[in-house]
């Protein structure tokens, strides 16, 4: 006979996916480098915002993305074509991108550039609003996009996604003369699930909204490269020897 | 879907607990997880995925029991807390505010596990330790 043990764990279920999430956010702060997850339903407008994006920013930030979104494989080409560097992440059947696919995702980039050089990695997630909210991959911020066109209640209906986003950018906004949808009552409902959310409204076609979105982007890369910077000296601090003190 | 994916990272923590005990390998009766109601997990998915993943493994027989933690806001505006839900737009009842703070319901937690350890076999006398202690 033996007695039944408990051991009391308090382990996040995720903790293994927490653990190489960690990793990842190690290398990015190492090398500098402001890492989006970029998230949405299929057809939300990614890779048309990411095309706008990606030729507006190039001039003043190297970038490269991390494409793990299958459906959308086919328009590497266009983003290729801005200039940045694409490489498909590897997701089998999954329905979430997690920090070790991303790992996979950072190996293949490394053998073609070093990433040490980059400013900003833009990793697409695969199109679905409900479990990439729960799996963390080691980014800096976490983006939503969120189409016109899915109606004005999806925040409310996938209210993880929209509460554990950093940003929302509601795209299409050109596309609401002709439809039955008010931009302020999605903006409202993200704000109730997320009331600090940044939200943005853009048009990938008319480019109406994307200088407010870029703006975004520089803050939150010298928001990250300041603190990159002050984690580089503390750690320089930390390993300087002992100052002398000369009677 | 995602739970096949949740139950993964459940088992490699599992593996990397029973680590602790090796060469012994526990015998788990259950595993206690707290899952949050604001998450993206359906418990019933998760028991299902659990009980047809651990067949044949160091786990198996083994019951995956869950407790759902409820979601529960706190009102900024009067501290009071309140259960936001999708119909209130998650608002609070007392001040009509947006839900700013969580207070639970965002749990993915490995509470505890029941296991037992197998008998050690009978101990025999160190006699090198004894003879240690003599000299
Ligand atoms: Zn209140």
């Amino acid at each position: 006979m033996h007695m039944p043990l408990e051991d009391t764990l308090g382990l996040n279920l995720l903790a293994a996916n927490q653990h190489q999430a960690q990793h990842n956010r190690e290398h990015f702060d190492a090398w500098q480098l402001l890492c989006l997850n970029v998230m949405s339903s299929p057809g939300a407008g990614k890779t048309s915002l990411l095309e706008r994006s990606l030729a507006a920013l190039a001039p003043e930030f190297a970038m490269a993305v991390l494409e793990g979104d299958m459906t959308t494989l086919l328009d590497a080409e266009r983003l290729e074509a801005v200039g940045v560097p694409v490489v498909p992440i590897t997701t089998g059947r999954a329905c979430h991108l997690d920090a070790a696919m991303v790992r996979g995702g950072l190996r293949i980039l490394g053998q073609r550039l070093d990433p040490a050089s980059l400013d900003l990695l833009w990793v697409e997630n695969v199109g679905n609003l409900v479990c990439p909210a729960e799996f963390e991959i080691g980014e800096h911020r976490k983006v939503a996009l969120l189409s016109v066109t899915e109606g004005d209640d999806k925040p409310l209906k996938y209210p993880v996604m929209f509460r554990e986003a950093d940003c929302v950018v509601i795209t299409k906004v050109d596309l609401l003369p002709y439809l039955p949808v008010q931009v302020e009552r999605i903006e409202a409902h993200i704000h109730q699930v997320n009331p600090r959310c940044a939200v943005f409204q853009v048009s990938a076609s008319t480019g109406a909204g994307l200088e407010a979105w870029h703006g975004w982007l520089r803050q939150q890369r010298s928001a990250v490269s300041s603190a990159a910077a002050a984690l580089a000296v503390e750690s320089l601090e930390a390993a300087a020897p002992e100052p002398v003190l000369v009677p | 879907m995602h739970e096949v994916d949740m139950t993964k990272c459940l088992l490699l923590s599992m593996n990397q607990w029973q680590q602790q005990h090796a060469p012994a390998i526990p015998s788990v009766q259950r595993v206690h997880l707290q899952v949050g109601a604001f998450t993206c997990v359906e418990p019933d998915q998760l028991v299902f995925t659990w009980g047809v993943a651990v067949q044949g493994s160091w786990l198996a027989g083994a019951e995956l029991v869950i407790e759902t933690v409820p979601l529960l806001g706190r009102c900024l505006q009067c501290n009071g807390t309140y259960t936001p839900s999708p119909e209130a737009a998650y608002r609070s009842p007392c001040c009509d505010h947006p839900m700013e703070e969580i207070v639970s319901g965002r749990e993915l937690r490995i509470r505890s596990v029941d296991y037992s350890l197998p008998e050690p076999p009978p101990s025999r006398p160190d006699l090198s330790l004894t003879a240690a202690a003599a000299a």
